[in-house]
């Protein structure tokens, strides 16, 4: 069953994953993204993750990707002319990619594991009774990767600057809405009467 | 975690506490108004930190269940790293300042890319490393594309993230390879698995997918495309930042995982080095021949220099990486001299990188014009200026590893690369007397440009002391 | 003293060469002029003063590595102070006549500088001369051996307008060359056989080189022999003996002062002075020896011959210079160096007056040097004629016979032609008829230049000739002074180069004993001295005793044609006297009495004058046999070697495989995110395959 199971989200992860390639409206493009992500989340559930798979499909599905559909929606890029120039480019990519998965297959098909690999393997999972899923994580983020924890908030920390570093600028040479002085403004003062007599100008 | 990892994870500590500190103030101040001077406390704050790391460090020290790592291959590290940002920061700041960029978040960012480095020099673990790398890499990002106005600049930035991500991606899978051979991500255990005997052909793929992020962070053929773009169109005292501390940390971080996790197996990442050594010495002297842009050139002088570097790197000895440790310090102090000058390239009050504006340049400023020919000529290898040392050095490595065929090749390389460095030469002396460059060089700059002219021809005499700090890192590598 | 005596000129140099814009040109030259005096001083004082006995001064350590070491230092012999003298003197006198010569130069433009560089490389020239002299090793020696050559460079090409001074000078320094290269050989194989330069020791090995053989070129070598013919190579190039001697004509395009000072009285008996130098290792090898008389009475012969038919005034005086040295090297080869050495110090004065005078000629005469444009110039220039006089009494060896009255050059050349005779067998007497017969021609040719350029009728430019004059008395003053050289110089050491051996052996500080108080020396000996016995048989029998490398000169035993020399026949002693006369009386009756009389023998003997006038062909035939395809070797390597195949394969490397690869690699770099990342996808999948393949294979 839970083998079943397995190959069924794989399947439909590898699947989301060629169609968000390979579509050609790239809203549907997300949406096969989206699929990739719910399977991965199962995939998650399968190995006791649930945590994992919760916060894959809370932050991934339900912020990411949501924020991916504002973008190609808002954006107007012309995905079809960009996939044309690429497709140029299928033929001998699809050969490099082969050549690659081959390699990579001979590596997999005599796949083995070093010796000792089960004394070495870092973080085995507590039993479900001693410590549940999130304990069990959090107790690894802020003892052992205590360290890589906090840079990931530098990082973080990284991103959000550097966001509003590149967003946020105030120029000069547009006019903005300010909308205080608009409902502070007073007719009066805003408007001036002049009587201008024919033939002399201002 | 207890004191004694927070103690030798310090000379970090205090410089994110000092860059959150720093953006904090500065919000909640005057913002860009004191950009300048925030510029020059940071600079000030990693002059004092690289000397309390080159006075207070002694041995080895591992922090974190090993994650990280502090002996002596880093300290000389993150001091080259710390002392090279320094300078580019303080010489920057003129040329910032005239292109309207000078903003608070710029010196906050180098701190943060800054840390990341030091990471990255300091890692003993693949995640480590990986947040280190992105930790310095996203800054990096951020920085190239701060240039808002300009689509060169965004463009740059864009490619840059882009592709680095792509290497991210590569490194990671490669990593993940490690990790599914191995059952770890600490190098102290990988090397157990990697010492002596056959390497299994996953690990090797994992290994080989790792040193291709890594190249692409030195930005070492064929992983160098980015660098060029990137380069011109970021902001010149931004490039001149890509072109020195993240090399030397990005460089270290090479030595530091082919030999801290893959030592036992120098046979089989040796011919990849190689390999790519060669095709980043040809292929930077060979493309720089073709370009009329000064800070393209210089992206292609920096692929070369790294193809030099790697020669170290690939002998697989100790002699190696000192030879290496040496030249990416020689190759930092050419490099910031020469951006000195670059970020001040001037022609009717607008900054301009093409190299046929340095025609007769020194008919009209004879002192720069020297100082130049000397850093052009030490970047050339021309003996007996420092430059030529450093190669010697990675040549000699190279041939007293065995490897004679490289050294043969890089120093076919380096003739070729002489061409486009003298070319520069010839153009300041013997080009044609017409409009030129003529904007005025603010005091920092000069002392860059001078100082490190005068470097090139003074060090002659022992390196400053370089080699034995570079010796004691490359055995502590090794060891 | 010494160091005085040997810096000096470098000062004086230094001072010219350098300073000459402080302080300004006149004082200059002075400068110079008078460091050349004070060091000629100097000399006649160690020459007067000194006993005989060698003495070393060590400056500092040149060199050292290993074995080979080399002192900077000063070694005083008989030998050296001789050449001081003769250095020194001759040099401090061209330094005051040029002051006169070369006061005005239509070869320089107006208000252009070239004394002070005039006068500094004639200092120059003397300080390394002075180095060559005093040397104590080869290399120091070699050092001034090279000093001269570039000095007479300098010298030689000195009026840089000129192409043809500018291709002389080059010719000199290039025959030197080949000169030198044998010199260099023979420096090297001494070390090897010695492990050492220094005299001390390479002259003390003598007879152990004697027994000794080294491969050379494939053949088992004896080790004096090769050494000493390879030294002689050396001194052949600089002394301009016959097949290197081309280039001592040409240099006659340098001024004449240089053509006096360095081309006849000094640098070219260098040659002369190694062989002497090196006579403790020449005299243990006898094919070299014998080679050395052949060459020199050849190159007397030849260079004689060529004398007969030159115009060039200039040129007589240098061909006649290449002859007298033919002579001094056959006394140097029969063993009489005292006698090889007594022609180079007469010769010193007469030559180097003569080349003045003939300066002072030219000086009349506007730069004029062609004979035929000459004549009837006695009355004009009376006191340059007087001392060509006394020039040309000495070359010709004017004096009489078996008493203490002539000229320099008389009992020089004497000592000479009755030691080759004395030297016996076949060879001797070739090289006693040839400078028999090159006495005749050598005093045809003085005296013909005499008769064309002071008598008869004046030929050529009248308005030249109107406006002859006599040169001012710092060019007649040195005339003076070595006219009193040419004269007396040969009369009052006459005993000491000639004289008993017992006075020789004491001049030159050798040790030597009466064998006939003892019982004889070896039985090489024993015919020649019973032969002689007769004659001489009551008087003392001296040989040199001293072993190899003591004292100045050295004579191995059963050397004895010193003493030999003395006791030739009568005729032999006649027969220079009988060949001056004849020479005489023939230039008298050709010039004088029937001037016509030369252009018929010339047309009648077309070819031979031709075969003369040309100067045996030489040039010619080094210009066929070697300059030219040499020149066409060189051409083929530049245009073929270095043009095409270097330059080509640089030249389409640089220019059209890299560029073409630069061109490859700006396409490659299109600016496209995906080209890129395709690159990277690229290379990681050749590293890949190539890890596979790696780990695989």
């Amino acid at each position: 069953m839970a083998a079943v199971t397995f190959y069924i989200f794989a399947l439909s992860a590898l699947a989301g994953g060629l169609l968000t390639v390979i579509a050609r409206n790239p809203v549907h493009s997300v949406l096969w993204l989206i699929l990739c992500f719910l399977s991965s989340a199962g995939l998650f559930v399968l190995l006791g993750a649930e945590f994992v798979a919760m916060l894959l499909i809370i932050v991934y599905v339900g912020a990411v990707a949501v924020l991916f559909l504002f973008v190609v929606m808002m954006l107007d890029v012309d995905f079809a002319a960009l996939k044309a120039e690429m497709a140029r480019y299928v033929p001998v990519a699809g050969l490099i990619g082969i050549v690659l998965l081959m390699q990579l297959s001979l590596a997999y098909g005599a796949w083995e594991f070093s010796e000792g690999i089960d004394q070495r393997l870092g973080n085995p999972m507590p039993p479900l009774d001693e410590a549940h899923n999130t304990q069990a994580l959090g107790l690894i983020l802020y003892d052992r990767y205590f360290l890589v924890f906090q840079l990931s908030g530098l990082i973080l920390l990284v991103a959000m600057v550097g966001a509003i570093v590149l967003t946020l600028r105030h120029r000069q040479d547009i006019k903005r809405q300010n909308v205080l002085a608009q409902m502070y403004r007073d007719p009066a003062k805003a408007m001036e009467l002049k009587d201008v007599k024919p033939g002399q100008g201002l | 975690m207890t004191a004694a990892d927070l103690a030798i994870i310090l000379p970090e500590i205090v410089l994110a506490l000092f860059a959150m500190g720093a953006m904090l103030a500065a919000v909640y101040t005057s913002k860009d108004a004191m950009a300048a001077a925030l510029t020059y406390g940071t600079a000030t704050v990693f002059l004092i930190m690289a000397f309390y790391i080159a006075v207070t460090g002694d041995g080895t020290r591992v922090g974190f269940g090993g994650m990280f790592i502090d002996d002596a291959f880093a300290r000389f590290a993150k001091v080259a790293i710390l002392l090279s940002a320094a300078a580019v920061l303080v010489i920057g700041v003129e040329a910032m300042e005239k292109s309207d960029l000078l903003r608070f978040e710029y010196p906050v960012l180098i701190t943060l890319s800054v840390i990341g480095m030091m990471m990255m020099v300091s890692a003993g673990d693949l995640i480590a490393l990986y947040m280190g790398l992105e930790l310095q890499s996203l800054a990096l990002y951020v920085i190239a594309s701060l240039r808002r106005d300009s689509v060169r600049s965004t463009e740059a930035g864009l490619k840059y993230f882009i592709l680095g991500a792509l290497s991210s991606g590569l490194l990671l899978y490669g990593a993940s390879l490690v990790y599914g051979y191995t059952g770890t991500t600490l190098f102290s255990g990988i090397i157990e698995t990697a010492a002596g005997g056959e390497m299994a052909l996953g690990l090797l793929f994992g290994l080989v997918f790792v040193m291709a992020g890594l190249a692409f962070k030195v930005s070492a053929a064929p992983f160098h495309m980015w660098t060029p773009d990137v380069y011109e169109g970021a902001p010149t005292p931004i490039t001149a930042l890509l072109a020195t501390a993240p090399k030397v940390a990005a460089m270290a971080l090479f030595a530091r995982v082919v030999h801290d996790a893959f030592g036992g197996a120098v046979g089989d990442w040796q011919q990849i080095v190689a390999v790519l050594a060669v095709a980043s010495m040809f292929l930077g002297a060979i493309a720089a021949i073709g370009q009329t842009d000064i800070k393209r050139l210089m992206a292609y002088s920096s692929i070369s220099h790294m193809g030099f570097a790697l020669i170290g790197l690939a002998a697989g000895t100790a002699q190696g990486v000192e030879a290496m440790l040496i030249y990416m310090a020689i190759y930092v102090t050419m490099n910031i001299g020469t951006f000195a000058f670059i970020m001040t390239m001037e022609k009717d009050r607008r900054h301009v990188t093409e190299i046929s504006a340095l025609s007769s340049f020194a008919s009209r400023e004879p002192a720069k014009a020297l100082a130049i020919l000397v850093l052009m000529f030490s970047l050339a290898g021309v003996p007996p200026l420092v430059g030529f040392f450093g190669k010697y050095a990675v040549l000699l490595a190279a041939v007293d590893a065995g490897m004679v065929w490289l050294a043969i090749a890089g120093v076919i390389a380096s003739v070729i690369g002489a061409y486009y460095y003298l070319r520069i030469v010839y153009l300041m002396y013997f080009g044609d007397d017409r409009e030129g460059l003529d904007g005025q060089m603010g005091t920092a700059a000069y002392i860059g440009l001078v100082g490190c002219a005068a470097l090139m021809l003074l060090g002659v005499i022992n390196l400053f002391g370089l080699e034995a700090p570079a010796a004691a890192a490359a055995e502590v590598l090794l060891r | 003293m010494e160091t005085i005596l040997l810096f000096a000129p470098l000062v004086g140099a230094l001072i010219c060469g350098f300073g000459w814009r402080m302080i300004g040109e006149q004082a200059a030259c002075v400068t110079a002029t008078g460091m050349l005096f004070l060091s000629a001083f100097l000399s006649w004082i160690v020459f007067l003063g000194f006993d005989g006995e060698t003495y070393t001064h060590s400056l500092f350590r040149w060199i050292e590595s290993g074995t080979f070491f080399t002192d900077w230092a000063i070694r005083i012999d008989r030998l050296t102070a001789i050449m001081l003298i003769v250095i020194t003197t001759v040099s401090a006198l061209v330094h005051l006549y040029s002051f006169g010569y070369m006061a005005h130069d239509e070869n320089f433009r107006e208000g252009e500088s070239y004394r002070p560089r005039f006068f500094a490389y004639l200092s120059f020239f003397t300080f390394t001369m002075l180095m060559l002299v005093t040397a104590d090793n080869l290399l120091q020696l070699f050092f001034g051996w090279e000093g001269v050559g570039v000095a007479s460079y300098l010298l030689i090409g000195f009026y840089y307008r000129k192409p043809t001074a500018g291709a002389a000078a080059m010719k000199a320094f290039i025959v030197n060359r080949v000169g030198d290269f044998g010199f260099l050989l023979g420096i090297f194989a001494l070390f090897w056989m010695a492990d050492s330069i220094q005299f001390d020791v390479i002259l003390s090995m003598g007879p152990e080189l004697m027994e000794t053989t080294f491969p050379f070129l494939g053949y088992e070598v004896n080790a004096a022999n090769t050494i000493a013919m390879l030294l002689f190579i050396g001194a052949m190039g600089k002394s301009a003996q016959l097949l290197l001697h081309t280039w001592l004509p040409d240099a006659m395009e340098g001024p004449t002062p240089v053509s006096a000072l360095i081309h006849a009285a000094t640098m070219v008996t260098a040659g002369v002075f190694l062989v002497c130098r090196m006579s403790p290792i020449m005299e243990y090898a006898p094919l070299a020896t014998n080679f050395i008389v052949i060459i020199g009475a050849v190159t007397a012969f030849f260079a004689a011959t060529v004398g007969l038919v030159q115009n060039d005034i200039k040129r007589v005086i240098a061909y006649s210079t290449c002859s007298q040295l033919g002579y001094m090297f056959v006394a140097a080869g029969v063993g009489v160096y005292s006698v090889a050495m007594f022609h180079l110090f007469t010769h010193a004065f007469f030559k180097a007056m003569l080349f003045l005078g003939a300066g002072s000629v030219i000086h009349a005469m506007h730069h004029e040097q062609d004979m035929r444009n000459y004549g009837g110039l006695r009355k004009k220039i009376p006191y340059t004629f007087w001392a060509m006089m006394i020039g040309t009494f000495a070359i010709t060896g004017v004096g009489l016979p078996t008493t203490y009255f002539g000229f320099a050059g008389f009992f020089s050349k004497d000592a000479v032609v009755e030691s080759a005779f004395a030297f016996g067998g076949d060879l001797g007497q070739f090289a006693f008829w040839a400078l028999i017969v090159a006495a005749v021609f050598t005093s045809f040719y003085s005296w013909r230049l005499i008769f064309l350029t002071f008598f008869g009728e004046a030929r050529g430019d009248r308005k030249t000739h109107d406006h002859a004059h006599e040169s001012p008395w710092v060019m007649l003053a040195p005339l003076g002074v070595l006219a009193l050289g040419a004269v007396f110089s040969g009369v009052i050491w006459y005993n000491s180069f000639f004289g008993k051996t017992d006075q020789v052996a004491t001049f030159f500080g050798v040790e030597y004993a009466d064998t006939h108080a003892g019982d004889g020396e070896g039985g090489d000996h024993g015919e020649a001295a019973s032969t002689e016995g007769d004659s001489h048989g009551s008087e003392h029998h001296y040989v040199f005793t001293s072993p190899p490398g003591e004292g100045a000169i050295h004579a191995a035993p059963g050397n004895d044609v010193l003493n030999e020399a003395h006791y030739v026949p009568l005729w032999v002693k006649f027969s220079p006297f009988i060949a001056m006369i004849l020479g005489f009386l023939t230039a008298l009756w050709f010039y004088i009495l029937n001037p016509a009389m030369p252009g018929i023998l010339a047309a009648q003997q077309r070819p031979l004058y031709l075969f003369l006038l040309n100067k045996w062909y030489f040039d010619e035939i080094y210009d066929a046999v070697i300059v030219r395809p040499a020149t066409r070797l060189g051409r083929l390597l530049w245009k073929g070697g270095d043009g095409r195949v270097i330059d080509g394969g640089i030249n389409g490397l640089a220019m059209g495989i890299i560029p073409f690869f630069t061109r490859l690699a700006g396409r490659a770099q299109s600016g496209y995110i995906f080209t890129y990342a395709f690159a990277m996808v690229l290379g990681i999948v050749v590293l890949v395959t190539w890890v596979t393949l790696a780990s695989g294979g």
